[in-house]
């Protein structure tokens, strides 16, 4: 029976664009798989990057959008009109800019954004050069949510706060923050969700992942049983996504 | 006695929209320490648009508060901060306690921010809620939260305690107990408490009332015999 070599490897952009090696072992697959999803098992190594190359893309534009979006979702809540750091320059600006990048539909975004990508990442395609495309795209969106989030925070508390003494940043930790955890968590749960859904796209840069996988093989290809296993390990992400964000939510929800 | 505080001729206007609203119409008064002053008028008035204005959270738009040496009207955002962070206390119609925090960690807030507070847990015991320390306020009944509020209040040792019908949303039994921490407070600690409240019952207990109407002070009343709460009952 042929075996299949899995790398085990440390997902991280190297400057060279290689990966860190962990361990390299091979296995071999049970029959079934060669059998009733052959198509699957004759490209199992390309299914198991594209598997790696989706993680990859998730875990960076997700981490970098996480901070960026928080940051920008408070700017956005403090300095809206009556917020604790009123400023309506700063306000307006920052509306617009979201909303524009929020109407770019993402493939027009992927490729408008080679010239920053190659900027960025030095490169424009592969992995490396969807990242900057993904953070753009999903940015916008996370920062409606953590807005959405802190819009939540009953004015009162912020009002208790400030009439404590609590300075304005004293404010944005201790009661738009603390108090907004879950609601953040629900918030970065859907955004890792449609980032999920944004990835699929990134092959049009030559990023693969899933996405790329089930077009090029099972569409292109016809060969059914490899979209539908993609299929399979996104609701399965999606499911891991979903519970411990409910569970992250459900802890600070008092 | 001397006065803690001095408000003259102070007026505050409100853009809404294209309409001025004066919320408040050359205003003068001094506050004493360790006084118990009751603000009474209808809605509307201007009594928490004064208390307000006393604790720093708004400024005037013409006139003088001054605290101290501290012009309050004067005074930068940070100023205003310190103000509130050193000198003034709280309390709320509608608590307005943390829901992520324990009723002892919400006393301990404030403790956080003050340079001479009080032990919160002792205070807890003082309000008589030393057995709720670690439950939610969303476990608490109103009174509850409101005696934590006033916990939390006088856990940073505040010079001024403003409270804006603290028992606005209480029956009249969890009222009186509420008004008894308030008094206490005033009286034990000999610090001064100014009380909105639209309930003339209430203004009994008070050294002395400002009466608000449409944004002036309409008089001040100066009670020769101020009465316990608990000789008060609505």
């Amino acid at each position: 029976m042929p075996g299949f070599l899995l790398e085990m490897q440390l997902p991280g952009l190297m400057p060279d664009g290689g990966w860190i090696l962990l361990a390299k072992k091979t296995i071999t697959g049970p029959a079934f798989i060669e059998n009733s999803l052959p198509n699957v098992y004759a490209h199992w190594g390309d299914f198991l990057s594209a598997m790696k190359d989706t993680l990859i893309m998730e875990l960076w534009a997700g981490s970098v959008s996480f901070l960026i979006g928080l940051i920008l979702g408070i700017v956005l809540t403090v300095t809206r009109p009556g917020g604790i750091l009123e400023n309506r320059i700063i306000y307006q600006t920052l509306d617009k800019i979201v909303n524009m990048f929020r109407s770019i539909p993402f493939i027009i975004l992927l490729t408008a954004l080679m010239p920053l990508s190659r900027l960025i990442m030095g490169t424009a395609i592969y992995v490396r050069g969807a990242i900057v495309p993904l953070v753009f795209g999903c940015t916008p969106f996370f920062i409606r949510q953590v807005e959405a989030a802190l819009a939540q925070t009953d004015y009162g508390l912020v009002e208790a706060a400030l009439s404590m003494g609590c300075s304005p940043l004293d404010v944005i930790w201790r009661v738009y923050l603390k108090e907004s955890i879950g609601h953040i968590a629900r918030g970065t749960t859907i955004t890792a969700i449609s980032l999920l859904g944004l990835t699929a796209m990134a092959g049009a840069v030559g990023a693969g992942g899933l996405g790329d996988f089930a077009i090029r093989y099972g569409h292109d290809r016809n060969m059914t049983d490899i979209t539908w296993i993609t299929v399979l390990v996104l609701v399965i992400a999606v499911s891991i996504v979903q519970t411990f964000g409910g569970w992250v939510a459900k802890k600070n929800t008092h | 006695m001397k006065p803690l505080l001095q408000a003259e001729h102070i007026t505050k206007d409100y853009q809404l929209g294209e309409v001025t609203v004066h919320a408040l119409k050359d205003v003068s008064f001094e506050i004493y320490e360790k006084e118990l002053i009751v603000i009474l008028g209808p809605s509307g008035s201007g009594k928490s648009t004064t208390l307000n204005i006393l604790g720093g959270i708004e400024t005037v738009t013409s006139g003088s508060v001054i605290y101290g040496s501290l012009k309050l009207n004067k005074a930068d955002p940070q100023k205003l901060t310190a103000y509130r962070r050193e000198h003034i206390g709280f309390i709320f119609q509608f608590y307005n306690l943390l829901p992520g925090l324990t009723a002892l960690e919400n006393i301990a807030l404030s403790a956080e921010l003050s340079n001479h507070p009080l032990d919160p847990g002792k205070l807890l015991e003082e309000v008589g809620l030393a057995d709720r320390r670690d439950h939610f306020p969303n476990r608490l009944s109103g009174g509850e939260q409101q005696r934590i509020a006033i916990a939390r209040a006088l856990c940073k040792n505040p010079d001024l305690l403003l409270c804006d019908e603290p028992t606005g949303a209480l029956d009249s039994r969890t009222g009186v107990q509420v008004l008894k921490l308030l008094e206490g407070f005033c009286r034990s600690y000999e610090k001064t408490v100014v009380l909105i409240t639209h309930n003339r019952d209430i203004a009994r207990i008070a050294d002395r009332v400002f009466y608000f109407k449409d944004g002036r002070l309409e008089k001040i009343e100066t009670n020769p015999d101020p009465k316990k709460p608990d000789e008060i009952m609505w």
